[in-house]
């Protein structure tokens, strides 16, 4: 009897920890506990079984596992992140975009939704608050869809879909997450999901781009009343483009003035000319350009320099994600505060939710430490190993298994608990495999994005639920009676939007390239004291470099 | 009872003082990684002290403020069962963690990280980087983290043993299935 015990002793403590989770106690206690209970009991019945390697004095390595969680410098990143994200979504920063950029596209064919894609990718690189990103275009949004006709699970799903961008475009802290239980780097894994998170932002504009073909009453453009800034599409392309040849000059000519990071100045400069032009120009009154054009800079240049600022510095080497983290929430309280909406109650209120996200965040991850001690102590990875390792098709075997798992469980659970609890007993079995663990870690992201949106416990849907009118309304623009959105159409929306997702898993997964572009790309985005990187030189493959920030003037490095 | 309720409310208002104030030291570990990263860009120089202080910083915040998470109710759990469960059974459930889950947990840690930070304390423990701060800062507030944390278990313990007797009230309201979503929130 006991002999059995012993040697099932992993399967044991899995479906115990199983149990107490559902129970309902903190995943942080549960885990940790979980970890002591079993290392007691594996260490009295260690002489009945040779797989368990547990003995007292190991127990004295505890408070050592959680000081490296203490001084690991890469998970500082998830408080300042957090916070910086926080802050930015006290500031409004959401509201101010959506309305400009809605005007901006709203008179193309299903302009509103490309400004909910759009406005949803920068929210994601900046604020990342999926909640703030969900109500924000909901509440502003959502009227204006529903008011001119768009179909409503359009509408919601493409609402609720790019609110969650903020899950697999970086600086994402489920990457950050990710990236400690995979043993990679932060800065690799946010560079490898760049361009995936990027795709998959095309794929629901070109979605959407599909349904104004198929059926354009489903996403009509605004009329001509609705767009109160007027016009100004032309004249904002021609100000990017001078903008573009202001930051080649300037990259060309500080090329061998400055040490490094020539593209960084080269970008900052163009910004900087194009936003003074601007400023100028309505300051002193000459108003060359008109209102919209005027709104689109003033609105999108903040954000857009502190993406810069925080991932540009990332991606070309200059700053850890760590540094990067910090800059950006310095560059957020300068923001808000230069905006005049900082207030000493609205910094002590982020840091206060920073303090409690992270706090519970850097705690799970002890409990998770103290459970892999135990866990790996009575063989549990081995255990785990030997179930994956016996699925037919070996390494795509495993993939498809483990994305059907992680998918299933994130209709249930969210994905902190995923990464803490799933990811660490599948990191083994995926190096054994020899899978490369960036390309491993981003298709995990980019499948745990979708246990935001799948029925019944998809946070965004929750979120959208509660801005969505409930009942029918008397628009005030129209004067006309417009129905409330029941929860099923919210729930159908989403349905396709996973869909697209799924299909973004699967071509991460059979494209690695996207993700790990070879090692003549590496070192091109490390090092930046080439001029012009030869492009795909290695083997005559494309090589798709690490960081086409599309936002931004071209900054050849 | 009465005096086992104020016994609580006394631990409430330290943990809650306690991790009140640690988020200026958040606000403290920002600036001090930004001030780091830009003195390295710009001079090229760079300190493993100041470095290793942002760590310590974030260290010492999230540790001392696991007890006030904990007090707040923002440690996530699992609620895809337990939110369909009635209060008091909730209640059970948390009586029994805190007593059998948390409580040993914090013991443990503390008696073993108590005499971990008495030997780098006295031998003077450096860090291994050249020019770190000194490790018994971080040792200190492992102990004292879980020391609080279980101070706070015990404040719990006895605000769940007040509830299920019917000597203290407490509102539903703080339990639906939407509980975490305020903090979660704030994740990306």
């Amino acid at each position: 009897m006991l002999e059995l015990l012993a040697q099932n002793l992993a399967p044991i403590m899995f479906v115990s920890l199983v149990a107490f989770l559902l129970m309902g106690y903190p995943v942080a206690f549960s885990l940790a506990s979980n970890g002591l209970a079993f290392f007691v009991l594996a260490t009295f019945l260690s002489p009945y079984s040779d797989t368990i390697t547990l003995d007292w004095p190991l127990l004295g390595t505890l408070p050592g596992r959680v000081l490296d969680v203490m001084r690991n410098d890469q998970l500082l990143a998830i408080p300042f992140f957090t916070f910086m994200g926080i802050i930015l979504e006290r500031s409004r920063m959401a509201e101010d975009l959506l309305e400009t950029v809605g005007q901006l596209f709203g008179s193309v064919r299903g302009g509103l939704a490309y400004a909910v894609i759009f406005v949803g990718a920068l929210l994601a690189a900046t604020t990342g608050v999926v909640a703030a990103s969900v109500m924000a275009m909901g509440l502003i949004s959502l009227p204006i869809m529903l008011r001119y006709g768009y179909d409503r699970s359009l509408a919601t799903g493409v609402i609720t879909a790019s609110g969650t961008l903020a899950q697999i475009i970086p600086p994402s802290l489920v990457l950050i997450v990710l990236a400690d239980q995979l043993g990679t780097s932060v800065g690799d894994m946010y560079t490898a999901a760049l361009l995936p998170g990027l795709m998959l932002v095309a794929l629901y504009a070109l979605y959407v781009f599909g349904v104004t073909i198929y059926r354009p009453a489903a996403a009509p453009a605004l009329p001509p009343e609705a767009r109160t800034l007027g016009k100004g599409g032309g004249q904002l392309l021609l100000l990017i483009l001078a903008g573009v040849i202001v930051g080649v000059v300037s990259f060309y000519l500080l090329t061998g003035v400055v040490k490094r990071g020539e593209g960084v100045w080269a970008a900052t400069i163009a910004a900087t000319v194009v936003y003074l032009f601007t400023y100028l120009d309505q300051k002193l009154g000459y108003n060359n350009l008109k209102r919209l054009t005027q709104q689109v800079i003033f609105v999108l240049m903040p954000p857009l320099a502190l993406i810069f600022l925080v991932l540009g510095t990332i991606f070309i080497g200059l700053a850890t994600p760590t540094e990067g983290g910090a800059m950006g929430a310095t560059g957020a309280m300068l923001l808000a505060w230069a905006n005049r909406r900082m207030t000493w109650a609205s910094l002590s209120d982020a840091l206060d939710a920073t303090t409690k996200l992270s706090c519970f965040v850097l705690f799970i991850l002890v409990g998770s430490r103290v459970f892999s001690l135990t866990f790996y102590g009575v063989e549990g990875h081995k255990w785990v190993e030997h179930l994956f390792l016996n699925l037919p098709g070996g390494e795509w075997g495993f993939l498809i298994a483990v994305n059907v798992l992680v998918f299933v469980l994130g209709c249930f659970i969210d994905f902190f608990e995923i990464a803490f609890i799933v990811i660490p007993l599948l990191a083994p079995v995926a190096k054994a495999l020899g899978i490369d663990l960036v390309w491993f870690g981003v298709i995990i992201a980019m499948n745990m994005q979708t246990s935001f949106l799948t029925p019944p416990f998809g946070f965004a849907l929750f979120y959208m639920r509660s801005v969505a009118p409930v009942k029918e309304y008397i628009d005030k623009i129209t004067g006309k009676t417009i129905a409330g959105v029941p929860t099923t159409q919210i729930y159908k929306g989403a349905v396709n939007f996973i869909i697209l997702q799924v299909i973004m898993v699967a071509i991460v997964m059979a494209f690695p390239r996207l993700v790990i572009p070879e090692k003549a790309a590496e070192i091109d985005t490390k090092n930046i004291e080439i001029e012009l990187p030869p492009l795909g030189a290695e083997g005559g493959d494309l090589v798709i470099p690490g960081a086409p920030d599309l936002s931004q003037p071209p900054k050849i490095e | 009872m009465q005096s086992l309720l104020a016994l609580s409310r006394g631990i409430d208002a330290v943990t809650g003082f306690v991790g009140y104030h640690v988020r200026w030291l958040i606000l403290a570990a920002v600036l001090v990684s930004a001030i780091n990263a830009i003195i390295r860009k710009m001079f090229d120089v760079s300190s493993n002290a100041w470095l290793e202080m942002q760590t310590l910083l974030f260290g010492i915040a999230f540790m001392c403020a696991a007890a006030y998470v904990l007090q707040k109710n923002a440690h996530v759990r699992i609620d895809v069962v337990s939110s369909r469960l009635k209060k008091r059974t909730r209640d059970w459930v948390d009586l029994f963690g805190h007593l059998f889950m948390l409580a040993p947990l914090c013991v443990v840690m503390v008696w073993l990280s108590g005499p971990t930070f008495l030997e780098a304390f006295v031998g003077d423990e450096g860090s291994s980087n050249a020019g770190g701060l000194p490790v018994w800062p971080y040792k200190l507030f492992v102990l004292v983290g879980f020391l609080l944390l279980f101070a706070q278990m015990l404040s719990e313990v006895i605000k769940r043993i007040g509830v299920l007797g019917g000597h203290l009230h407490e509102s539903d309201e703080s339990d639906n299935s939407h509980a975490k979503a305020p903090v979660l929130e704030e994740a990306k």
